[in-house]
């Protein structure tokens, strides 16, 4: 049974969640942690409904469709001006599952927190609240609101719970991450602002419905006016290169859930956002900029594998490493040939676990070990295998193992590419042979070879965090075997954007 | 001028209750020295309060009085608004009163005169209605900045705000005699009708008239480059006439501002709209960036009010019913937000005397409840969701983009983005710094409640605006009948 009200329960279970940890007194944590696992749990299980009670090739674009008025006839606004519209298509399906999955990994990774862990968690709900209320709304006001309340609580949940990086010769505290993360994303979300201010003056149809908006013929001018307020400011978010250094600084300054929900899934939302207000809004728009958009994804796939080649620091080079991966997904939107933008879509769930589970594993090191550098550790696959299998089914992942969700992906992106742009494929499997020598270079020197007698003392993860990364793994397994269900739903919803052919 | 005048008095009744409670107010603080004085501001606020409900009555009526007032659903949205308020700074004063001020009396029966004046600045139909209006309840403020007669920078303050007040009030009289001589009426109707039916053309008179008139308001906003009293006026005055200053003063501003230029210089539009255009560029992207560099907490969202006249003002600027009703509502954002953030400011000097940004370190730790209300209502002023301020500004932005004005909302995002940075600094304080001493403090219960209260009154307005804006389009529907 399809009921917009699974979408609803997402979007106002975390939220109200929020609101009820304001009345559990502060000193009981452990009623906090049972409170946001349980409710982590319950979003697992809607986003796992939601993406397998969607019917693909039921004729309908968008399933799930609740659809409230909020405001309307008021001012600027027409009939329907503002409404509560819900709905997934096949691309915002699994983005919906990879919240869910993220979001509970997230939550029983986050069971160690101490330091006023029920505002953590209130926080951290109203994160998950605004995630997916962009993956699910069809409304450009909400979906503009979900997207800044995604936003809202990061800078103190970086700035309050995160952790400050020193090295030799300077110093990246978590108050300048936070400050910096906020900063940008509200920058670049100050485009769509004037993006959206923009179309709905054009427009002139007083709603801010985005199937109403889909149906109106924007100007050819207009679109190629608008569509680069919309592709930098989402793009910000999905760390496109130059606009990325936010991202390095802000997921290593971040607690390990945060980091976890932030790279797998926020900066989705940016690329999402591209297809949604950008491909979808405005195709011709989107038409004659998408060689730029594949110019600065290869410089993100290049450029980000190098950087991350140079860290010394384990989350750092996650870090990159994400920037680096989030190269593919705009390259292959870029392509606007289905077989990229699919590849793209896969990119952007795959990254989304393999990248939580990467932050995840470096999270687990380090509140033991108390520093990230990968030179001073060595061996410890004796010391903790599972947690050096766990973190080598990720790196793996990320270089693209067939049999793991990433091949799958990468792949639909690298024929996509070399069909439009042979040259930039190349340089984009380039970028993948850089990510091995990074990933099995850290493989090698933190984890192998001979074990440093400094760190006996470190045992294995925590039940939370080994339940956490299984949860992770699982599905780069199910999408690295058996990734149908995934490619059924988004080929057949990619086709109908328009200018892809 | 009308043909037969109606004088009614009982249309102005809840302003006479409103007279009376202050001559209570006065009243039982002279001859009644041993009534218990910290029940003034409770008794002023159930005064309020019990006459907002009264102003209901006049809900969707529209009459006048003499030609000289209106009442209609704009003078009704005002009256709730301005008692409200009012009723909000007399409990957020209960405390603060007591403990550095003397003659409670005559500080909380000014606070009801001046929501008279305010509210008549909103009804005013005619000029020097208006103007009396305005100087109401501007001498009721000088008296209220310098109330706290043994601090230096409190009369600094209300000297420099009267004697720039009084300045500007002599150019606002100025601009209307010139608005007379080319209109050849007080009345705004009839100024519109001048100027609409053609007998009036638009002339240098008239255009130095509301370049003066727009200078003496300009000053009662505080907009740019009239501010400069601001920061002074707001640092010196008791910490609640800093919140009365910031909500009621500047809304009345606009009441009148709103009524003024649609009624009587619709017609007009195109000569005057490029100056409010001008001031509210100047205005915003002044406010916010001085804001960048302040210590003080009170000179902090001195400037960023200034920020948000500037927003006001393209409301103005891009005049029509839809910026109009667009305007109330930020306003009404504006205020709840603004006097939530002043309640837990207000507790927290009252609790330790101090007002630096920096003397607010820990403030989560020892103050939880007045910490998250702060910070929502520095998210709120910066715009950001669930609160009132993200869903006004939106709002705001899109109807002045909709005038052709998009250049003007550009600026006014940006702004917003600055903004942000200056709040953040207030909430790394509040969250991430460590307090000087452990401990809770102990907060009195009647403060977390207001303060709860007003942040309900955010998250509502952020939420739930239907009603709220509904009520704004009908209270200026009338403004450009």
């Amino acid at each position: 049974m399809q009921t917009g009200y699974v979408l609803l329960a997402t979007i106002a279970v975390p939220l109200l969640t929020a609101l009820a940890l304001t009345a559990v007194p502060s000193r009981y944590p452990n009623a906090v942690r049972v409170i946001a696992v349980a409710v982590g749990f319950v979003l697992f299980g809607l986003s796992l409904y939601a993406f397998f009670a969607y019917q693909v090739a039921d004729g309908e674009q968008f399933q799930f469709q609740l659809r409230w008025d909020w405001i309307e006839n008021v001012g600027v606004l027409g009939d329907h001006g503002i409404t509560l519209h819900l709905g997934i298509d096949g691309i915002g399906a699994p983005m919906v599952l990879l919240t869910g999955i993220v979001a509970f990994a997230g939550t029983l990774i986050s069971w160690k927190i101490d330091y006023r862990n029920k505002d953590f968690f209130i926080l951290f709900m109203v994160l998950v609240s605004g995630v997916f209320g962009v993956f699910t709304s069809l409304d450009l006001f909400f979906w503009f609101f979900f997207y800044e309340l995604a936003v809202l609580p990061m800078y103190l949940l970086i700035g309050v719970w995160g952790s400050s990086s020193v090295f030799p010769t300077f110093a990246r505290t978590k108050e300048y991450g936070a400050l910096k993360l906020t900063m940008y994303l509200v920058a670049g979300s100050v485009l769509i602002f004037i993006g959206i201010f923009a179309v709905f003056v054009e427009a002139g149809i007083g709603t801010f419905d985005l199937l109403a908006l889909y149906q109106v013929q924007f100007d050819e001018d207009f679109q190629k006016i608008v569509f680069p307020l919309f592709l930098i400011g989402c793009g910000v978010l999905a760390g496109l290169w130059p606009f990325h250094t936010w991202s390095p600084d802000g997921h290593v300054a971040a607690p390990t859930a945060v980091s976890m929900l932030h790279a797998g899934v926020l900066m989705k939302l940016g690329a999402f956002g591209i297809i949604r207000l950008g491909m979808q809004l405005l195709p011709e728009g989107a038409e004659f900029w998408m060689p730029a958009l594949i110019t600065l994804g290869t410089v993100n796939v290049v450029y980000g594998a190098i950087s991350a080649t140079a860290q010394t620091d384990f989350k750092y080079m996650v870090g990159y490493s994400s920037v680096s991966h989030m190269g593919y997904v705009l390259m292959g939107l870029a392509t606007m040939n289905p077989i990229g933008v699919n590849g793209a879509v896969l990119q952007m769930f795959s990254h989304g676990v393999m990248t939580a589970l990467m932050f995840a594993m470096v999270g687990a090191l380090y509140d033991q070990a108390h520093v990230r550098e990968m030179s001073i550790f060595g061996g410890l696959a004796q010391r903790m295998p599972r947690f050096v299998a766990f973190f080598a089914i990720a790196g793996l992942t990320s270089i693209g193992l067939p049999g793991l969700s990433g091949f799958v992906a990468e792949f639909n992106v690298f024929v996509g590419v070399f069909r439009t742009y042979p040259a930039l494929g190349a340089l984009g499997i380039l970028g993948a042979a850089i990510t091995a020598v990074y990933i099995l270079r850290m493989l090698a020197l933190a984890f192998f070879g001979p074990f440093n007698e400094r760190w006996k003392e470190l045992t294995e993860m925590t039940r939370w965090e080994q339940a956490g990364g299984a949860l992770l793994i699982a599905f780069i397994l199910f999408m690295g075997v058996f990734p149908s269900p995934f490619a059924d739903r988004i080929a057949e919803s990619v086709l109908l954007i328009p200018g892809v052919r | 001028m009308p043909e037969e005048l109606n004088l009614d008095y009982s249309l102005l009744t809840p302003e006479f209750c409103l007279a009376g409670l202050a001559a209570l107010v006065f009243a039982l603080d002279l001859f009644a020295p041993r009534f218990r004085k910290e029940w003034l501001p409770y008794l002023t606020a159930a005064g309020l309060v019990a006459i907002l409900g009264l102003s209901f009555g006049w809900a969707n009526k529209e009459s006048d009085f003499a030609g000289l007032l209106s009442v209609d659903n704009y003078t009704t949205f005002f009256r709730v608004f301005f008692m409200a308020t009012a009723a909000a700074v007399a409990l957020a004063s209960a405390q603060f009163v007591p403990a550095r001020l003397r003659h409670p009396g005559e500080y909380y029966g000014l606070l009801v005169l001046s929501t008279i004046g305010a509210i008549y600045m909103a009804a005013a139909r005619e000029l020097l209605t208006a103007y009396i209006s305005l100087e109401l309840l501007s001498f009721s403020l000088y008296v209220l900045v310098s109330y706290a007669k043994f601090d230096p920078r409190s009369n600094e303050g209300g000297m420099k705000y009267m004697l720039l007040g009084a300045f500007s009030s002599a150019l606002f009289l100025y601009g209307l005699s010139l608005i007379y001589g080319s209109a050849g009426s007080t009345f705004y109707a009839d100024i519109a009708s001048a100027y609409a039916g053609g007998t009036e053309e638009f002339d240098l008179g008239l255009l130095m008239g509301l370049v003066l008139v727009l200078a003496g308001l300009g000053f009662k906003v505080a907009a740019v480059p009239f501010h400069m009293w601001t920061p002074d006026a707001y640092e010196g005055a008791p910490l609640p006439i800093t919140a009365y200053l910031s909500a009621t003063s500047k809304a009345a501003g606009f009441a009148l501002l709103l009524r003024l230029f649609s009624s009587a210089f619709l017609p007009v539009l195109d000569d005057w709209q490029w100056m409010f255009a001008a001031l509210a560029a100047l205005t915003m992207v002044l406010g916010n960036l001085v804001a960048l560099q302040q210590h003080n907490i009170k000179r902090l969202l001195a400037y960023s009010s200034i920020g948000q006249v500037g927003y006001m003002l393209m409301a103005v600027a891009a005049l029509s019913s839809a910026t109009a009703s667009a305007l109330l509502l930020h306003l009404s954002g504006y205020v709840i937000t603004n006097l939530a953030a002043f309640t837990c400011i207000i507790a927290w000097n009252n609790l330790t005397g101090k007002e630096e940004i920096a003397d607010f370190r820990g403030m989560a730790e020892r103050a939880p409840l007045l910490a998250a209300s702060l910070t929502a209502a520095l998210f709120s002023l910066a715009g950001m969701p669930l609160f009132a301020g993200f869903l006004t500004k939106f709002l705001l932005f899109q109807a002045v983009a909709e005038e052709g004005f998009l250049w003007l909302s550009v600026i006014a995002v940006v702004m917003s983005l600055v903004s942000l940075y200056y709040y953040l600094m207030v909430i790394k304080e509040l969250y991430i710094s460590q307090p000087e001493e452990p401990g809770r403090l102990p907060v009195p219960a009647l403060v977390n409640g207001l303060a709860v209260a007003l942040v309900v009154g955010v998250f509502y307005v952020g939420i739930f605006p239907r009603h709220l804006f509904e009520a704004a389009q009908e209270a200026t529907k009338l403004l450009f009948a």
